[in-house]
């Protein structure tokens, strides 16, 4: 066990800092948080700057545009880019830390050929097409059906809670293949170009308030046969490969941006009057931050045995559904500590009297969904059963 | 960076983990329920194994290895339940009290009085270390004038209480007082993860064999979740604990809120983990007979050992 950087790690650490301290710095500002194009445009512009100054796909193949180096230096990186302030991976989410690692490990040449490059230079934006109405924990249940005639396939059904779907240029789409086959049998995984005929999306308003999500409804779009990312009816195992990259380490932007959300709220704590006294001479409140602080810390110790185990060649396996089962609890309690300390100041979300209401406020919205998103809290509890525990399967 | 054991680590851990098979199989440590609280075989054969002396220089006679090693040692101990001052006799030796006196408990007591001054295993110790906010020292135990209580809540932890702690040899200054405290923290919380994760797999066996409605109970998803939440909770704490080890070596100065942090998780999740073994084994759970009690005793004695979660959770929002 070795928690020092090596020589190298230094360098690159060093290295990084001093180009995320400039670049952080000579951003434009932030666009409005309903401006979805605008959204678009400053994510991947900043997706941009990273690639041009080849800091890309830290972990991705050299040969596909990215650095070729290993996970801790990827996880260096996000470690600094926290540091400096540096912006949220927003629109890359789906392409970079889903379809990116999954077409790296399944796809063909050809696939990484055209999709990987394109990805770090932030020119596509990718959106997920796995949730259905009727198929939501049990995803493999999934009824949109793909029926091959000649070198396409033609896709019809409807998809989900598809975030970005107004503004993606590429969709990870989930199909039936084999109707006759068991349902995890016969599951293909597809890459959906979002401007095809017979793709109609309908914006799909969330509690937020806000239209990030949206339905897709899919009326015999027709998707090249080259354009499956393993073998036909295989693409339950694949979508398998996604889920560990989605559960491994995709969460290591929002934990560490958790960092600093307890410091605010301690901030805005020893502010917010209570009678003759603060939020902060509450010995209750005091603890409850002191301990979300202390779970963060735990989250991020398993973030770096996780990232060791990659670095050493190996699978992640369950330890990112025990990440994803703690770290929802964890935002949930930060959430209500928030609302606690805010008490009737939480009721708007516009900022008062200089205290950052909007973020605590929406981030208690978002809080509510993050043990749904991803595999519910409850899912990934019979994921840790049966796979770390090896329990057997209800019936 | 590199979070996960090494190959010699592995081994450190296998060896003790065959020394612990041989020496403290449930039935042993259960059959110190009605005798010494320190078995004097077993705790020569952890001392000859070095498990107290990990830490101690070579050319001080001690093994040479780092905090690191120590806390895979220690979960291991955690994992057997083994009896005794574990923590204050490698404690001891890292200050250089080193045989005669082989058996060595500790005391913490603040200038600002906490509770009742108890002292654990007075009936099998050789020296008792004190630790004051301001100095290290050491007591013979016989000068103490204690009253022994007899119904501990951990049978396997006896204690005594005592009015006042007389004046012994001072050892070591604030800062060994500091760092003892540090050190301590760190290896009850890995006693912590010991039983976190024991109470796990005792709780995973029984949902595996015990039926009701004709299936095993572990396929009912309301007993996976308990079971699924314990192994998350014991994962993200053991991470948390092995960071700290390591930070105690590679970088001391700043390893105080990693160990905080890591003595706020261990504690939490043995306690956690113990209340929800028992819950799983339903009524027998309740009994003297399963082991989870005594699991479960056991984490709220270390609780109170080199801080409590709260005290903790206290000294990482202090930092915000």
């Amino acid at each position: 066990m070795d928690l020092r950087d090596t020589p190298d790690e230094a360098r690159f650490r060093a290295e990084v800092r001093e180009w995320l301290a400039a670049a952080v710095t000579s951003l434009p500002s932030p666009p409005d948080r309903d401006d979805w194009p605008g959204r678009r445009a400053f994510d991947t512009a900043w997706q941009r700057r990273q690639f041009d100054a080849g800091y890309a796909g830290i972990n991705w193949p050299a040969e596909y545009g990215g650095r070729g180096a290993s996970p801790t230096e990827q996880l260096i990186f996000a470690e600094e880019a926290q540091r400096a302030g540096a912006p949220y991976v927003g629109h890359c989410f789906v392409s970079l830390l889903h379809a990116g690692p999954t077409i790296i490990a399944e796809g063909t040449d050809e696939q990484k050929a055209r999709h990987l490059p394109a990805i770090l230079r932030g020119e596509h934006v990718w959106c997920q097409g796995f949730s259905e109405p009727n198929a939501g924990s049990d995803l493999a249940s999934l009824r949109t059906r793909a029926v091959r005639d000649g070198d396409h396939y033609v896709v019809t059904g409807q998809k989900i809670w598809t975030s970005y779907a107004q503004n993606s240029d590429f969709c990870e789409l989930l199909v039936r293949t084999d109707p006759d086959a068991p349902k995890h049998r016969g599951i293909s995984w597809l890459i959906m170009e979002m401007n095809s005929p017979g793709i109609e999306i309908r914006p799909l308003r969330t509690m937020e308030g806000t239209e990030e999500f949206c339905e897709v409804f899919l009326d015999e779009v027709r998707i090249p046969v080259a354009n499956r990312v393993g073998s036909e009816n295989d693409g339950w195992r694949v979508a398998n490969v996604t889920f560990s990259f989605e559960r491994g380490t995709a969460f290591v932007p929002d934990l560490l941006q958790s960092f600093d959300l307890i410091r605010a709220l301690a901030q805005l704590a020893r502010q917010v009057n209570r009678g003759a006294a603060t939020a902060w001479d509450d010995a209750g409140v005091r603890r409850e931050l002191g301990h979300l602080q202390a779970i963060a810390d735990g989250l991020w110790a398993l973030t770096r045995r996780n990232v060791s185990i990659a670095a050493r060649g190996g699978t992640i396996g369950t330890a990112g559904s025990a990440f994803k089962v703690q770290f929802t609890e964890f935002r949930q309690k930060l959430a209500a500590l928030s609302m606690r300390v805010l008490d009737r100041a939480a009721l708007t979300m516009d900022d008062l009297d200089g205290w950052p209401v909007a973020d605590l406020v929406y981030g208690q919205l978002f809080a509510i969904q993050t043990s749904i998103a991803a595999g519910t809290s409850q899912i990934q509890r019979n994921i840790i059963a049966e796979r770390a525990l090896g329990l057997p399967k209800e019936r | 960076m590199d979070l996960e054991p090494n190959e010699l680590q592995l081994e450190l851990v296998d060896t003790v983990r065959r020394l612990c098979a041989d020496r403290y199989p449930m039935s042993a440590v259960r059959a110190h329920l009605d005798g010494a609280s320190v078995n004097a075989t077993g705790w020569r054969a952890l001392t000859d194994a070095g498990v107290f002396s990990l830490t101690t220089p070579e050319e001080r006679g001690g093994v040479g290895l780092g905090w690191a090693d120590a806390a895979l040692v220690y979960q291991e101990l955690g994992r057997w339940l083994v009896p005794g001052p574990l923590v204050a006799t490698h404690l001891a030796f890292s200050v250089g009290i080193t045989p005669p006196a082989e058996v060595v408990s500790l005391i913490e007591v603040p200038t600002v009085e906490h509770g009742p001054l108890l002292v654990e295993h007075l009936d099998a110790i050789d020296r008792l270390l004190v630790l004051r906010d301001d100095r290290v020292e050491v007591v013979d135990p016989v000068a103490l004038v204690a009253t022994s209580l007899d119904r501990p809540l951990d049978a396997h932890t006896p204690r005594a209480r005592v009015r006042s702690v007389p004046s012994g040899e001072v050892v070591g200054d604030a800062a060994r007082a500091a760092s003892l405290r540090l050190h301590g923290a760190m290896l009850t919380a890995s006693l912590q993860i010991g039983i976190a994760g024991a109470v796990t797999a005792l709780a995973v066996d029984y949902a595996l064999g015990r039926e009701q409605f004709g299936r095993p109970i572990g396929s009912f998803q309301a007993i996976k979740h308990l079971l699924a939440d314990m192994h998350a909770r014991a994962e993200v704490a053991r991470a948390m604990v092995d960071t700290a080890a390591v930070l105690l070596d590679q970088s001391p100065s700043t390893a105080w809120s990693a160990v905080a942090a890591a003595k706020a998780l261990a504690g939490e999740a043995a306690l956690a983990n113990a209340k929800s073994a028992i819950q799983v084994h339903g009524g027998m759970g309740f009994t003297w007979e399963v082991d989870a009690q005594l699991f479960l005793k056991r984490a709220w004695v270390l609780d109170t050992h080199f801080g409590s979660p709260d005290v903790h959770a206290e000294s990482l929002a202090a930092a915000l």
